[in-house]
């Protein structure tokens, strides 16, 4: 009952916030804001429980099912979740409050917008719970829905180009899941979608249709992480879409490519991913180097924040290629998890300086230091995690990820990656000195305002979180220690 | 107290998020209780020092597993031997003196608690860097070091020139932390450990194949040359300069900078296990440590003269590093490690009193350029007399300590003698620019008259810290007498204790080497008999050169920024461009194909639909004049009608025609009637139209 009520509760949420006066905005804020507490709570709760409780075994925890659900075709309603999907689930629950919080300056179609994104948080706790094809299948498109109309009603003045490029593209993709999905239905005795008797029947495929499968999840799931070169969507989506909804796409949509090849693709066919892994491991090294470069060249900090995002995903592909080592998969869900802190909270904070300053061109600020110091201190400190400092979660998952992949990948390939971690400081040091260094416009910026507690409390959780895992990470490394072994040796076969 | 070691770091720490949190309103009481916290940590390592000298052989060590995965292990951890206990107590002292002058240094600096919580949070780092037990741990403060640096660098971030050189401080020292990052993973995958002692039994026992012992330690090394700024990569320490001058002396001078070298020494085990690492780090340190004093020369703002002899005298330390890993790989003994830790810690307590003495100057004329000032002996009682001290420890007269370590480190370079030369070379022009710095500050007449007017002697929370740090520029070389059979020497050690011996004409002739270096500087500048003019004039190629640092800036900016960032600019081309124009493309062709197919659709499949409409629709058009509405005209077309229908009985029983023959003539009949009707009907309608014209 308890991961359905993940789901169920911002989907009745929406429900009830469909039948709130349209006029009442705060009514709709506070309602859609404290029915999001709930799975943000439970989805804590069951983090605790996890890690106290059952984090020792690989064994799926809170099972519920299967249970049939169309007979005929026997699809299945099952949800189960482990150490890989727990720390996701939290990710979930928690960015989710925070960008309803975030939110509350929206004053456009407010009923809509809060309705829209309980589905979002329905859909994305769905696709981390589900344990059937054809259920997993239903919530990762149902997300595209209030995605689409999110960035495309309430987005930039490029709203509807972004949200059509975005929506089109993952649906693109999607095609191939199915296609997929379908060939492993039909070639299992008797046809299943049930994700755990799949992880069985997937070795045992014939080798050229693994490589169809491996090859058409793949290419749905590289959209979405997104791999080079599927990435030139992001950019577009992330600049266009409204603060709140860039951060859920950064810290949560993103992260569901790389749990579901962890989920589904690497561990049912080995074979195919031994056969493929130097090439993944390319196109990761590229997106790294590649995305770096391109952040730097960027004139407009969310689109700087957003390459940014291509060049980190980098890292999590370099570390799937590495699939023989525990730590450079751990090392990948620990950037998963620190990304989603970490890139959340930049665009957060870029949120906070345009709906001051209606502007997001680095070179019209300059000196902002002295103006505003604490959004500043904030902003430095999250610039830093992000070029991966000692002391918070990227660091610790970037050198989890290099130790790993240096072991098992071929080792210049990995040496080249490294320069990731000078352009890394390069572009982020770049956009500090220009933003918040030299000569503060007086005249310009003299009425600029410091970040405000509401805001401060809705980064505040973050840059705990990411201090936190960078200091001591040994709680989130134990509670997917068993599973990521299970994984590695399924990834063996 | 050995086993409390780990609460050293975790005091300025506290002291930093107290004032970032609750007390930076309060300023004096955010710098008192920064004092308060380095000075705890101070007698603490005091304690830890003495403690140390009572066990030398079994060093303290404690760890915790920070993360534990099968095969992977990461530790946080405490390691206490002679090396960190000298260090800490390095730290802890200049961090204490830097921290009291500031609070005169700074005063009135709207930013000043900050200055404060930022000296803590770099005090935190150091000595954690200090305490690491093992590779891993050392670079998670090696790097916090590096944000610190970046964020006392820029800590006037509204001078241009400030924000430019804390991104480059940082900038090019991570260039060196990528070979370093490098350096651990070769030692977490073929050591399969990062704890120091783990690492050093491996390297030391031959199971390493001696290519990856190289490669890990020069990946290690760049490290260092990153952090304590060795060529190539010394660009960034004379930019740092812009940070204020405390931050110049503590982080810049006496503690960060050393850190390379303290890395390099700590690592040692490594080293000796590769005469080429060694030699490479040998030949690195000598290269920077001309190339810098030779900079020196000429070069006229305080801050970077002091800046490019620190570069001279890291070099210093890490090329005696260099040549013991070399001698000891080759089975000799050297004085080396002893040379270069002794120097680091001698190097710490004068550079330290001279750039805290430079910044007494420049608080008092306002000015970094030496041409400016000149005289000021008259006016600054104390600070001149100390600096002067300083000034002969660095260039290593008898019997300040100074000399004790240089004349170690010429001792380590005896059997090499391009290395003899150099380490020669390079002491003569240490004394020479150091005593031109002199000359031109404190004696002479002033040169710029208003600014002399100007100034005045530091408070005394400022000058006290200077006469510390003078006695320790004495004395502290003592403990390394070489007639002292307990000394630093059998204190700080690598494998066996070296026993130093009194080599008295190395003494001599360096200190003759130092004394002709003050000499010429004497000649030149205070008594004139040689014009500097003239011989800038006579050498102006290689004045020019010098003058210009050798043009590394530009060399970089045209050879590695320029490009980068053109590429850059390319690549975001080839994404907007290329790739998202493949993209677009995509969806433009997917539009232009549906445009086709809408033509198609159009025309083909709903014209063959729209053509049936059509075709019923004309047929319909004919049929319909048969609906007349005329009596007459029914009965005719019944009568027609029952005429053919006779017909076809007839002609099917007796003309014996078919079915097709009879339908045709039917359809011919009944066009042939609508047609006639339909005469009839544009006859009627015409009748009638004119009927109702009328």
């Amino acid at each position: 009952m308890i991961l359905s009520s993940l789901v169920a509760v911002p989907l009745l949420g929406m429900i009830i916030v469909m039948f709130l006066p349209k006029d009442k905005f705060n009514a709709i804020r506070w309602t859609s804001l404290l029915i999001s507490v709930v799975p943000m709570v439970v989805s804590m709760w069951i983090t605790w429980d996890y890690f106290f409780n059952l984090s020792g075994t690989s064994a799926l925890a809170y099972v519920e099912g299967p249970y049939d659900w169309i007979p005929s075709l026997n699809i299945q309603y099952y949800l189960g979740v482990d150490g890989i999907s727990v720390p996701m689930l939290f990710l979930t629950g928690l960015l989710s409050t925070l960008s309803l919080l975030a939110s509350f300056g929206i004053n456009n179609r407010v009923k809509e917008y809060f309705a829209f994104f309980l589905l979002l948080e329905a859909g994305m706790m769905g696709v981390f719970v589900a344990l059937d094809f054809f259920l997993f299948y239903v919530f990762w498109e149902i997300m595209l829905v209030p995605m689409y109309f999110l960035i495309g009603v309430w987005g930039g003045p490029r709203k509807e180009y972004a949200a059509i490029k975005f929506f089109l593209y993952t649906l693109f993709g999607s095609i191939f899941m199915l296609v997929a999905i379908l060939i492993m239905y039909f070639t299992s005795e008797p046809h299943s979608l049930n994700m755990v008797i799949l992880l069985d029947h997937g070795p045992t495929m014939s080798h050229t249709l693994q490589m169809v499968c491996f090859i058409f999840f793949f290419i749905a799931f590289a959209i979405k992480v997104p791999v080079w070169p599927f990435h030139t969507w992001l950019p577009d989506a992330h600049v266009e879409a409204p603060t709140a909804v860039s951060v859920i796409l950064a810290g949560v949509l993103l992260k569901m490519g790389t749990y579901a090849m962890l989920r589904i693709s690497w561990p049912m066919f080995p074979q195919a991913l031994r056969d493929l892994s130097f090439w993944i491991a390319i196109l990761g090294v590229i997106a790294i180097i590649y995305g770096a470069l391109v952040s730097m060249a960027q004139k407009d900090l969310k689109k700087l924040v957003a390459y940014s995002s291509v060049s980190h995903m980098g890292y999590c592909m370099m570390a799937l290629a590495a699939f023989s080592s525990v730590s450079a998969i751990a090392g990948c869900m620990f950037q998963m998890v620190s990304h989603g802190l970490i890139t959340g909270a930049l665009f957060l904070l870029v949120g906070v300086i345009y709906d001051r300053a209606h502007t997001r061109e680095i070179a019209a600020f300059g000196g902002l230091g002295a103006k505003i110091p604490v959004y500043t201190g904030i902003m430095v400190m999250f610039s830093m995690a992000a070029l991966g400092l000692p002391g918070m979660s990227g660091f610790v998952s970037e050198f989890m990820i290099f130790v790993g992949a240096f072991g098992a990948l071929n080792k210049v390939l990995v040496g080249i990656s490294v320069l990731g971690v000078v352009l890394g400081a390069t572009y982020m040091l770049r956009m500090v000195q220009k933003i918040f260094l030299g000569e503060f416009n007086m005249a310009k910026w003299g009425g600029l305002t410091d970040i405000n507690l509401r805001e401060i409390i809705s980064v505040a959780p973050l840059a705990v979180l990411t201090v936190a895992i960078g200091v001591y990470p040994k709680p989130l490394t134990e509670l997917m220690t068993a599973t990521l072994e299970n994984l590695v040796s399924l990834m063996a076969r | 107290m050995t086993e409390y070691t780990f609460l050293i770091p975790l005091l300025p720490l506290f002291a930093f998020i107290m004032i970032v949190f609750f007390t930076r309103w309060k300023e004096m009481f955010s710098a008192l209780l920064s004092i308060a916290m380095i000075l705890a940590a101070w007698v603490m390592s005091v304690v830890i020092l003495i403690e140390t000298l009572g066990r030398i052989d079994e060093p303290f060590q404690w760890a915790y597993k920070f993360v534990n995965l099968p095969n992977f292990v990461l530790e946080i951890g405490t390691l206490v031997d002679p090396l960190t206990a000298v260090m800490l107590v390095v730290v802890t002292t200049v961090g204490a003196c830097v921290e009291i002058y500031s609070v005169g240094y700074m005063h009135n600096d709207p930013r000043f608690s900050r200055f404060f919580a930022y000296l803590s949070l770099f005090l935190f780092s150091m000595l954690g860097l200090v305490v690491a037990n093992n590779f891993f741990m050392i670079f998670i403060f090696w790097e916090l070091v590096g944000l610190t640096s970046y964020l006392l660098i820029g800590f006037w971030f509204e001078k241009k020139s400030a924000a430019d050189a804390c991104k480059k401080a940082f900038i090019t020292t991570r260039v060196g932390d990528l070979g370093f990052l490098v350096g651990l993973f070769m030692i977490g995958i073929y050591f399969g450990t990062f704890n120091y002692g783990g690492v050093f039994e491996i390297a030391g026992s031959g199971v390493i194949p001696a290519g990856i012992l190289t490669a890990a330690a020069i990946f290690v090394f760049c490290g260092a040359v990153g952090k304590s700024a060795q060529w190539p990569l010394h660009v960034w320490l004379p930019d740092a300069m812009e940070g204020p001058t405390p931050v110049s002396a503590l982080i810049h001078a006496a503690t960060m900078v050393a850190a390379g070298v303290y890395l390099v020494a700590r690592s040692m085990p490594l080293f000796v296990t590769s005469a080429e690492a060694s030699l490479v780090v040998a030949i690195i340190g000598l290269i920077t440590s001309f190339m810098a004093a030779s900079i020196g020369l000429v070069q006229n703002d305080i801050k970077r003269i002091l800046a490019y002899s620190t570069v001279s005298q890291l070099g210093y330390m890490i090329m005696a590093l260099g040549l013991y890993g070399y001698d000891t790989a080759q089975g000799h003994h050297s004085p080396g490690f002893y040379a270069g830790t002794f120097h680091l810690m001698t190097h710490a307590f004068f550079k330290g009193l001279l750039f805290l003495g430079a910044g007494s100057v420049i608080h008092a004329v306002h000015t970094n350029d030496i041409q400016e000032m000149g005289g000021l002996a008259r006016k600054m009682k104390l600070t001149a007399p100390t600096f002067m001290i300083a000034s002969l420890s660095i260039a290593g007269i008898f019997p300040l300590s100074g000399f004790w370590s240089k004349d170690e480190i010429v001792a380590a370079a005896s059997h090499y003698p391009i290395f003899l030369i150099g380490t020669l070379a390079i002491a003569f022009m240490t004394a020479f620019y150091m005593w031109r710095l002199c000359f031109l500050t404190f004696f002479g007449e002033p040169r710029d008259q208003h600014r002399f007017d100007h100034a005045h002697e530091s408070p005394k929370n400022m000058t006290y810290p200077l006469v510390f740090l003078a006695v320790l520029s004495i004395c502290a070389g003592w403990v390394g007498l070489p007639w002292i059979h307990k000394g630093f020497a059998t204190f700080v050690y690598h494998g066996e204790a070296y026993e130093p011996h009194a080599n008295y004409l190395l003494m001599a002739i360096s200190l003759i080497v130092g004394l002709s270096g003050i000499y010429l500087a004497y000649l030149m500048y205070y008594k004139k008999s040689i014009s500097a003019d003239a011989m800038a004039e006579k050498f102006k190629g290689l004045y020019k050169l010098l003058y210009n640092k050798y043009y590394f800036d530009e060399i970089y900016q045209k050879v590695v920024i320029d490009p980068v960032m053109a590429f850059a600019g390319l690549m975001w081309k080839f994404d907007a461009n290329v790739i998202d124009g493949a993209v677009n493309g995509t969806g433009w062709l997917t539009i232009k194909w549906s445009d086709i197919k809408e033509w198609f659709d159009t025309w083909i499949v709903d014209g063959a639909v729209n053509g049936c409409g059509w075709v019923v629709r004309q047929g319909a058009n004919i049929l319909r004049f048969m609906q007349t509405g005329s009596m007459q005209f029914y009965a005719l077309f019944i009568a027609v009608l029952v005429v053919l229908f006779g017909l076809y009985k007839f002609e099917v029983k007796f003309l014996k025609i078919g079915w097709p023959t009879v339908t045709i003539i039917f359809i011919l009949g009944v066009t042939l009637l609508a047609l006639l009707t339909r005469i009839t009907q544009i006859k009627f309608k015409a009748n009638r139209r004119t009927d109702g014209e009328e």
